[in-house]
């Protein structure tokens, strides 16, 4: 049985709240572009804890596909959303009807989110 | 393993944290990151039991992890393209409540 | 007219929910804390199991094994998950092509060096695997970081390769795994019961299969919609 000294407390210590803190930062960051970034770190600091937890395998796995993966997917769809007319336009409804549909899609909206 | 308690407690209060944000927050892409960050939540919780054992970590919650991370990002992948058909659909991109009961 | 009223109101409401809400979280937060530190603080778990059966399984690396030998099953369903994401993203939309702007020259530059060395990483890991941390998921992730690197700095696929040959390889992994599940019923066994013999080199043939699968689907996860093929020729980069 190993006993835990002082210095691995510490590194432990730091780590956990640091990765409690930086998801909490993302979650309430109002800027969503510096949220994803902050969910980016979030996800390579999971990776060093997957490693004190002695789990080196998951965390090759979630750096490549939690921290970088999941980011880069994050920033597109940020992207698309900031953008109307997107580089990479989707083709499967016309975009510009969106006159015609935003008032029949908030009132139907409306319902849905009157049951909630 | 001490540790592996304190680590325990980390999850439970980003599973929490998770919760929160995903209740709250209105914009569908901070619930997605909500809901990947009860995710993590879950897995550390997972791997930290999972390294109460004395030698070798219990290899079947890691297998357990692995898997769903892959599901996570497939989910969340799902989940974006989703979100930007509904704002192609509908306009917009936040759920509110226009209602409280 | 309704509108005002609701937000007059809500606001007060919004506090109140809030505030509840904050309540309701500690408690289901101290009650999981209370479940999880009464549990034993040395516990074995399935170790024990599956260090007994470790020869059995063909490989040596714990983690690989049971992905791949004693929880085969579930790597199957997640490679079908993985497969039924894609189809769900591809049944939203197609992609239309039109023109970027070149990548800059940083970009440019890290993608011609980089995306061999992940190509190498992604094989050395695939092979690693069976013998220390790595394996499919790890190989299949690298590589995809190496397709979205491409994707970021303008490549696309030719339109002679976005059809029935993208196809293929997405659904490769999940296919030799079917068959080799299905081989072993043939053989006289059960499904994914591997001789012992031959445990360590079925595996490595399911990882291969998978690695490839796994990177091609993550990439066009994405990508982010199906590729529209014919409509447009050869992107210059």
């Amino acid at each position: 049985m190993e006993t835990m000294t002082l210095v691995q407390w510490a590194f432990d210590g730091l780590l956990g709240c640091t990765v409690l803190w930086l998801a909490w930062r993302a979650l309430a960051c109002e800027d969503l572009f510096k949220g994803i970034v902050l969910f980016i770190s979030f996800g390579l600091l999971m990776a060093l804890v997957w490693v004190r937890l002695n789990a080196p395998d998951i965390a090759l796995a979630e750096a490549a596909i939690g921290a970088g993966l999941t980011g880069a997917l994050l920033l597109v769809a940020l992207a698309k959303l900031d953008d109307e007319v997107a580089s990479l336009s989707t083709n499967s409804q016309p975009a510009r009807s969106q006159a015609d549909s935003s008032p029949t899609g908030s009132s139907r909206s409306n319902e849905s989110s009157g049951q909630n | 393993m001490n540790i592996a308690f304190f680590y325990v407690l980390i999850s439970i209060g980003l599973f929490t944290l998770g919760l929160y944000a995903l209740i709250v927050y209105s914009h569908l892409l901070r619930k997605i990151l909500a809901l990947n960050v009860m995710g993590s939540g879950v897995f550390l919780l997972l791997v930290a039991l999972a390294s109460r054992t004395k030698g070798a970590p219990d290899p079947v919650p890691h297998a357990m992890v692995i898997t769903g991370i892959v599901v996570a990002i497939s989910a969340t992948a799902l989940a974006l393209a989703l979100m930007l058909r509904l704002r192609d659909a509908s306009g917009r991109v936040e759920l509110t409540d226009e209602s409280m009961e | 007219m309704n509108h005002l009223d609701k937000t007059d109101i809500s606001i007060q409401q919004r506090v109140w929910f809030r505030f509840l809400l904050v309540i309701l979280l500690s408690v289901l937060a101290a009650g999981l804390a209370y479940a999880v530190l009464s549990l034993p603080s040395e516990a074995p778990g399935l170790s024990v199991m599956v260090n007994e059966n470790i020869e059995v399984s063909g490989v040596i690396n714990p983690v690989t094994a049971v992905l791949l030998n004693f929880r085969g099953y579930d790597t199957l369903l997640e490679m079908s998950v993985l497969f039924l994401a894609l189809l769900g993203v591809w049944s939203l939309g197609s992609i239309t092509e039109q023109t970027e702007p070149a990548p800059g020259a940083v970009l440019d530059l890290l993608s011609r060096l980089l995306v061999p060395y992940l190509i190498l990483v992604a094989g050395y890991l695939l092979w690693v695997g069976a013998h220390a941390p790595g394996g499919a998921f790890q190989a299949g992730s690298v590589l995809a970081a190496a397709g979205v690197l491409l994707l970021l700095s303008g490549w696309r696929l030719s339109d002679r390769y976005s059809g029935l040959s993208l196809r293929f390889a997405l659904v490769l992994g999940l296919l030799v795994f079917i068959i080799v599940a299905l081989a072993m019923i043939i053989i006289g066994g059960r499904l994914l019961e591997y001789p012992q013999a031959f445990a360590g080199v079925l595996i490595l043939i399911i990882e291969v299969a998978a690695t490839l699968s796994i990177g091609v689907t993550l990439v066009s996860l994405f990508y982010g919609g199906r590729p529209s093929q014919g409509t447009t020729g050869e992107k210059k980069r």
